[in-house]
């Protein structure tokens, strides 16, 4: 328990203290002469915003196309009239464990001419099984077959039956997949880096990891240094105000949302 | 609406004339019954056809000489060439035996864990300790990999990072964490166990309550301890579940860090961080005279190897009577 959030606090804390006490050791649970000039360089770097604002666009739109191509797949796999429904379902669970790899994936998106563009972050990601599954899996416990029956009889045709019924039903299987998806899209990082080159088109992951693992920060961006050790300490502060940055929007959405999670991991463990 | 109703009636009305002895339907009117069913296929089938089994048949490069001016049909077969030559690389043991040990540390350690988390969690009374306790626990899951790797260096780094600050202060040396490669494997798989562990257990959480409490209140009765009935009640309960996991970890358990691995890679470290994701990576994408078809190879290789692991594990858990996975 301590063991899990002794490290958050002590980042949060870090990313308020001087530096010389972070970096002597003095400061260990609260902030010792708090300053916000990490928090201050943040701010003041403009990839990051870039980076925050690129994330944004990635995750709203990659989710809205996660979530229709989900429910495309997930509602008509549910169904057991579908003919050759499991012939189907297997074509996507078998790629689940098997795949044709890194390099015939990026030789494909490279000849699709999606290199370089938003589109690489959207696209080949549209859709994960594992969401499909648990997506099916809803539909086959919440709408009883009879409901479709006494539609049928009613002489409603799918498209409706889906519009009219299964949707307005969904809502929460749809908060369950947008937020796994949503989270998956905030937290990517390898496939831009490897489809991406333009850093106008970073998401904050990529930015981040250049700043926190890479250590390349560039000098323009710190403002009025003295010396060389002021440079280096500033340089550990913004790190530990980044982390706090980084992490905090999805930390305020998590916990009303942590109820939704708990319901998806549980109607993933239905089936499986 | 009306006229489509009385439409639709008549149709109905005729089926039960016609089908006076229920026949089987065939093929054609079944699949022409669900067109619209299929309509709604075509999106996800695409998108499987274009971003999964195109990469799959493009894999096939592994046995090719790829040149990007002759395309992936047109070039030269070369047969196992690739292949031969990643068996017979100097680092070719060292890589596998990497990626073999890691995965299997992160296997073993990851596992119990939850589970106990998961079985104290479940004896708590108070609701708002018990509350209170998942939500910090399953918070560090939601960190980003390159965030979490940030922590990582940030904690461990010499002179400045609370780990050796902490060293020195009781007076032992301090050690260059992320230099030194046999302290590697355990900052990975444990960070990792860090920052899971919550989530991972709430699997086995939802296992613990769907166990019939008449049988707890029966062992109670007969005068068993908590530790009995844990044992006896509740470790049954989530085998099935728990063994299901374990056989979809070894199926992931080549793939899942690999991010995670190559930003805590420097050179210091790469005796023991060299796996063969990290590997492919390099070969195909990072390295001047890229080679798309050894890197193909070699990743195909490993997928392979996944699948066979995974067939076998699912068959020995079949065989021993447990929960399988299909």
């Amino acid at each position: 328990m301590i063991m899990v959030l002794y490290p958050l606090i002590y980042i949060v804390s870090a990313s308020f203290s001087s530096t010389k006490s972070v970096i002597s050791g003095e400061m260990w649970l609260w902030p010792i002469e708090p300053t916000l000039d990490g928090y201050k360089a943040v701010f003041e770097h403009h990839l990051i915003w870039s980076g925050f604002l690129n994330s944004l666009f990635y995750t709203v739109f990659g989710t809205l196309i996660n979530v229709i191509m989900t429910l495309l797949a997930g509602y008509p796999l549910s169904r057991k009239d579908l003919y050759g429904k499991n012939f189907i379902m297997f074509l996507f669970v078998f790629t689940m464990f098997f795949s044709g790899g890194l390099i015939p994936t990026y030789i494909l998106v490279k000849d699709l001419g999606l290199l370089d563009t938003r589109w690489a972050m959207l696209l080949p990601g549209a859709l994960a099984v594992w969401n499909v599954i648990i997506t099916r899996t809803f539909f086959q416990v919440t709408i009883p077959d009879e409901l479709l029956e006494a539609a049928k009889i009613d002489g409603c045709s799918d498209f409706t039956f889906i519009t009219k019924i299964v949707l307005p039903l969904s809502a929460p299987i749809i908060a369950v997949i947008s937020l796994f998806y949503a989270v998956g899209h905030w937290n990517q990082f390898f496939q831009a880096l490897i489809y991406l080159k333009d850093p106008q088109l970073f998401p904050l992951q990529l930015v981040l990891r250049d700043i926190l693992v890479m250590n390349e920060i560039s000098l323009e961006i710190l403002p009025d240094v003295e010396s060389a050790a002021a440079l280096e300490g500033l340089r550990e502060k913004l790190k530990y105000a980044l982390v706090v940055v980084a992490s905090v929007p999805l930390l305020i959405v998590y916990p009303f949302v942590q109820r939704h999670f708990v319901k998806g991991v549980m109607l993933g463990s239905l089936k499986g | 609406m009306g006229a489509v109703n009385s439409k639709e009636y008549v149709k109905v009305e005729l089926k039960s004339v016609t089908y006076v002895k229920p026949r089987e339907k065939t093929t054609i009117q079944k699949l022409k019954q669900s067109w619209r069913l299929y309509v709604l296929l075509i999106l996800p089938l695409v998108y499987l056809a274009l971003f999964k089994y195109a990469p799959m048949f493009g894999a096939i490069i592994a046995f090719k000489d790829y040149q990007v001016s002759k395309g992936i049909l047109g070039s030269d077969w070369v047969g196992f060439k690739h292949f031969l030559r990643f068996f017979h690389w100097y680092d070719f043991w060292r890589v596998m035996w990497n990626t073999i040990s890691l995965s299997f540390y992160q296997l073993v350690a990851s596992f119990p864990l939850p589970i106990i988390l998961a079985l104290s969690i479940n004896y708590v009374k108070n609701q708002f300790f018990k509350k209170s306790v998942q939500m910090i626990s399953y918070a560090p899951h939601f960190i980003s990999v390159v965030v979490m790797v940030g922590m990582i260096l940030l904690f461990f780094a010499p002179r400045t990072g609370i780990i050796s600050n902490i060293l020195v202060l009781f007076g032992f040396a301090d050690i260059n964490w992320m230099g030194k490669p046999e302290y590697f494997q355990s900052i990975y798989v444990w960070s990792g166990v860090w920052q899971n562990v919550g989530f991972s257990c709430i699997i086995y959480l939802a296992a613990l309550s769907s166990i019939d409490p008449s049988l707890h209140e029966a062992a109670v009765v007969d005068g068993a301890s908590k530790l009995r009935r844990i044992w006896h009640i509740d470790l049954p309960g989530i085998m099935p579940i728990a063994i299901i996991l374990l056989i979809l970890n070894f199926g992931n358990m080549m793939e899942l860090g690999f991010e995670k691995v190559l930003l805590m890679q420097n050179p210091l470290n790469l005796r023991t961080s060299e796996v063969i994701d990290t590997y492919v990576y390099k070969v195909g994408l990072v390295s001047e005279a890229a080679n798309f078809s050894y890197s193909s190879a070699i990743g195909l290789f490993r997928n392979i190897i996944n699948l066979i692991l995974l067939l076998l594990i699912n068959r020995m858990a079949r065989k021993a009577g447990q929960a399988s996975l299909w």
